[in-house]
């Protein structure tokens, strides 16, 4: 099956923006997950606008591929969402290194 | 239908105890997990222990499964037996954790399609709705692309659900727009291009990470492009005006008189475009002429008379 048409194609960079209901729904889960994501310091929303309210939260791209990281680690490796978070960090700072790595090396890693 | 050898896929015998098969089973899902193994075909072998786990787990379905005999091997052609599995009764649930959507042909034969969800059939009932799956693929594109901004057809393998409820792949042309100054890990969403969803659910969208092909001459990190640039003995000494190639062109640029291999000069914004555009660096590499001919070597020769130059001394030697 060939399309012709052009898709629309949306950049989940910083500029990406996404609401805390959008989330929930996208990914078919509760609020309360992701406000636990956000104590855990795992992501950060952009705005806070009520101290105390989580409904005008905000959430950008790279925060977006972190909750879909957390959520698949958590149900297929049976790790709860500290160990989550751990790994995601570390995986990032690996991603890092070798990038910088991949810069002084011409063999491609 | 090929055969499976679950047992090979686990990496256990055939006689391992339930306790084997649950540790070989965490240790092989951290390994091949697609978020976390960097190996070439993860996400296959995620789902082919997943597959494995689901059978052998299950005291019931793992007793059935060994009925079949050892006498099989991974791959070989394989129908199940007439009658093979009297006495066991696996429809209707069983499926905790695993998408049994992705299990193979010879499973479904096997056990019958499962849900991880606890419903069975495809979803063809009136009245039930559910959201699409989404779908990671990765698309490697050139540099240049990024730097341009390019139309590219990409063809990616979907599962589609067919009018009788079964799961076909069909291949998926899509042509995109590859957005300028994307950079590689950055990822792009194309809404409704996931799985159908079921009943009046959404399809679920396509997410494309992007990854930049080997450049012969440019690294990148982040929006930074980094290239080694081979100089004379003289242009470093003297200083000189060089060109340089660049994603946008070549482009002049000064070297500083007294410049030494490794130091990194800056061309600010010649890096891939963006909100803030990168830089080029460039990293200088002094190359030094084989001495040939008698007059070439006198002049280094020359050049050890004049310059007293010990580049050890730091050494102390």
């Amino acid at each position: 099956m060939t399309k012709k048409r052009e898709e629309i194609v949306e950049i989940l960079d910083e500029s990406f923006e996404i609401s805390l209901a959008e989330i929930c729904r996208n990914y078919t889960v509760q609020a309360e997950t992701i406000i636990e994501m956000v104590e855990e310091g795992l992501i950060e929303p952009l705005i806070e606008a009520e101290e105390h309210s989580s409904v005008h939260w905000r959430f950008h791209g790279p925060s977006v591929h972190r909750i879909e990281i957390a959520l698949r680690l958590q149900r297929d490796l049976n790790v709860n969402l500290a160990g989550a978070s751990l790994a995601i960090e570390l995986l990032e700072e690996i991603d890092r290194l070798k990038q910088r790595l991949r810069i002084y090396n011409e063999e491609k890693l | 239908m090929n055969y499976q050898d679950y047992y090979e896929v686990m990496g256990v015998k055939r006689d391992a105890t339930q306790d084997e098969i649950k540790r070989a089973y965490r240790k092989l899902a951290r390994k091949y997990h697609p978020d976390v193994s960097k190996e070439k075909d993860a996400e296959k072998h995620f789902k082919e222990v997943g597959e494995a786990y689901e059978v052998l787990k299950d005291p019931e379905k793992r007793t059935a499964y060994d009925q079949l005999g050892s006498q099989w091997q991974a791959g070989q052609d394989f129908n199940p037996p007439p009658g093979w599995d009297s006495g066991f009764e696996f429809s209707g649930g069983g499926y905790t954790d695993a998408n049994a959507a992705h299990f193979s042909d010879f499973f479904e034969d096997l056990f019958g399609r499962g849900s991880s969800h606890g419903f069975s059939g495809a979803g063809q009932q009136q009245g039930f709705h559910m959201q699409g799956e989404d779908h990671q693929a990765k698309v490697m594109i050139s540099l240049q692309d990024a730097y341009n901004g390019a139309e590219r057809a990409i063809t990616l393998q979907v599962p589609k659900v067919d009018a009788s409820g079964h799961v076909i792949t069909q291949s998926h042309t899509l042509n995109i727009k590859i957005p300028r100054g994307i950079t590689r890990g950055q990822r792009i969403r194309l809404r409704g291009q996931g799985s159908p969803g079921m009943g009046q659910g959404k399809p679920g969208d396509l997410y494309l990470e992007i990854d930049f092909e080997a450049h012969p001459l440019y690294r990148v990190e982040n929006r930074d492009i980094y290239l080694d640039l081979p100089i004379t003995p003289w242009e470093a000494a003297l200083g000189a005006s060089v060109s340089i190639p660049t994603l946008g062109g070549t482009v002049e640029m000064k070297i500083p008189a007294g410049s030494q291999s490794g130091n990194k000069l800056r061309l600010k914004g010649r890096g891939l475009p963006g909100k803030v555009a990168g830089d080029q660096f460039v990293i200088l590499q002094i190359e030094t002429p084989k001495a040939k001919s008698e007059a070439e070597k006198k002049l280094y020769r020359q050049m050890e008379e004049e310059m007293k130059f010990n580049p050890r001394s730091r050494l102390g030697v």
